[in-house]
């Protein structure tokens, strides 16, 4: 059995198999704690988080706020746009003197890639990378990957396609190093100007046909098309993306009558993903939001353990 | 930390014995059966709540649910301890609320763990009440505890040990007071 021992939790790229098992495992023990009526414990009695966001986001936020409500910490919420920082106060110093205030970990999510690194070094509290960039998105990947466990048992030797924006997609990114680190198959599928350069330096298939992308896979991990990219000419039009690569059911008939389908959220409906997929009997799109909460809880107290 | 086997105060059928007339005991004390749940506390408690629901079962032909609890997200002191706990799942799948439930642990030694306990059992709902039934009573409370049901009080000194082994998890039944050697 291994002992947390990292401050911090920045990405998968920098974790081992194991730490992400134990992860994983924790989350396991966590998940029932929201299932009760009183849907707290006191592990994180006296203990701060600061949720510091300069990117828009419900879900994981409101998930970090609960999980770290749910283990007893206290919150507090920081948005960049109501921050000091739009009275030009650098990323450091604004974060140097939220740390003068005592707290025990920071959640930030960050347009720059790298941005939780740079803290991370900077300051004694824990950072909880809660997306940077295009780079990682840790606690997305292992709540996918909770999710895939809890449904199949397994991780090792599935087939799991993730499909759409890979090249801006943090999310695809930590996935990609989470699940080979444990031991599947990753393919990844879209349009050639939503795959990134260098792919062929992380350890995935790539195809540009839907259709090899959905037969054999045990999950279908389905990217948000990120409107704001079509401006970009990365693709010709919203309907054309949802022709060629958007899941629906008649796409899904080249499925395996077991297949998952996920999907990280915001939803585009009819364009990724049609509404009657999304929906439908394979989703676990849900799920994966009840599980986020487990995972994060997971993350919150492992990095309180950090030194042990 | 090295420890010597220096009595071993039960064996097999010693366990079989105490865990039976604690059995009976809770019949006799709670006379209906019906709202009876018995909770262990993880890992060797769960087991022994185990053993008890298969005794009520024998004797009255009743099974009452078994509830298994982890209380490491409610020790005192999560920030002091050495090593990380391993955290398990508490599984409680009934609503404990008007239950009269049995809380189950292996050693009652300074209260601190039954503390936790009772904390984490609140949480789940107001059971009608909760009685306490251990294995072994060793002494050196810290908290005002105690317990409703006791196998065997065993006087110990701080050096000792008691190291309660079941065939669950460590193939046999047994009860041994050890002693700390070399410090």
């Amino acid at each position: 059995m291994v002992n947390w021992t990292g401050k911090d939790l920045l990405g998968l790229e920098d974790l081992s198999k194991e730490e992400i098992e134990l992860i994983l495992e924790r989350a396991d023990s966590f998940k029932e704690i929201s299932l009760r009526p009183i849907k707290k414990v006191p592990t994180l009695r006296g203990k701060t988080v600061v949720l510091f966001f300069f990117e828009p986001s419900t879900r994981t936020r409101t998930s970090f706020e609960l999980a770290a409500k749910r283990l007893s910490a206290d919150t507090v919420s920081i948005s960049a746009n109501t921050s000091s920082m739009v009275k030009g106060e650098t990323l450091k110093d604004t974060v140097k003197n939220i740390e003068a205030m005592k707290v025990d970990i920071i959640v930030m999510r960050h347009s720059a890639s790298g941005a939780p690194h740079l803290l991370a070094k900077t300051v004694e509290a824990s950072v909880i990378n809660a997306g940077d960039g295009c780079h990682e998105h840790p606690t997305q990947a292992l709540l996918d990957m909770f999710t895939i466990k809890e449904k199949k048992g397994k991780i090792s030797g599935l087939k799991i396609s993730i499909i759409g924006d890979i090249a801006h997609s943090r999310v695809a990114r930590s996935n990609i190093w989470g699940l080979t680190k444990l031991g599947a198959e990753v393919t990844v599928c879209g349009p050639p100007t939503l795959i990134p350069q260098g792919i062929e330096k992380f350890p995935v298939k790539v195809t540009y046909d839907i259709k090899e992308a959905i037969k054999d896979a045990d999950v279908l991990n389905i990217l948000r098309i990120q409107l704001e990219r079509q401006k970009s000419n990365l693709f010709p039009s919203l309907r054309e993306y949802a022709l060629n690569f958007g899941i629906d059911l008649e796409k899904l008939k080249f499925a395996k009558p077991d297949v998952l389908i996920m999907h990280p959220g915001p939803i585009n409906r009819g364009v990724e993903i049609s509404p009657e997929v999304a929906d439908g009997p394979y989703s676990v799109i849900l799920e994966q939001v009840t599980n986020g909460i487990a995972v994060r809880m997971a993350v919150l107290y492992l990095v309180s353990q950090k030194s042990k | 930390m090295a420890f010597r086997e220096k009595a071993r105060i039960l064996d097999e059928e010693g366990m079989r014995r105490v865990l039976l007339r604690i059995t009976h005991e809770i019949l006799e004390k709670n006379k209906t059966i019906s709202d009876l749940a018995v909770i262990g506390i993880r890992t060797r408690g769960a087991y022994l709540a185990e053993r008890i629901i298969g005794l009520i079962e024998e004797i009255d032909k009743f099974k009452v649910p078994l509830g298994i609890l982890d209380i490491n997200l409610y020790r005192d002191d999560l920030t002091l301890l050495s090593a990380q706990p391993i955290i398990h799942k508490t599984e409680i799948d009934f609503d404990i609320t008007d239950k009269k439930i049995i809380l189950v642990d292996d050693v009652l030694f300074t209260g601190r763990t039954i503390r936790c306990a009772l904390d984490a059992l609140i949480d789940f709902g107001r059971p009608k009440l909760i009685q306490l039934a251990v294995l072994i009573d060793r002494g050196h409370r810290e908290l005002p505890i105690r317990a409703d049901y006791v196998g065997k009080n065993v006087p110990t000194s701080l050096k000792e040990n008691i190291n309660v082994k079941l065939k669950e998890v460590d193939g046999i039944d047994e009860v041994v007071i050890e002693e700390r050697i070399n410090g």
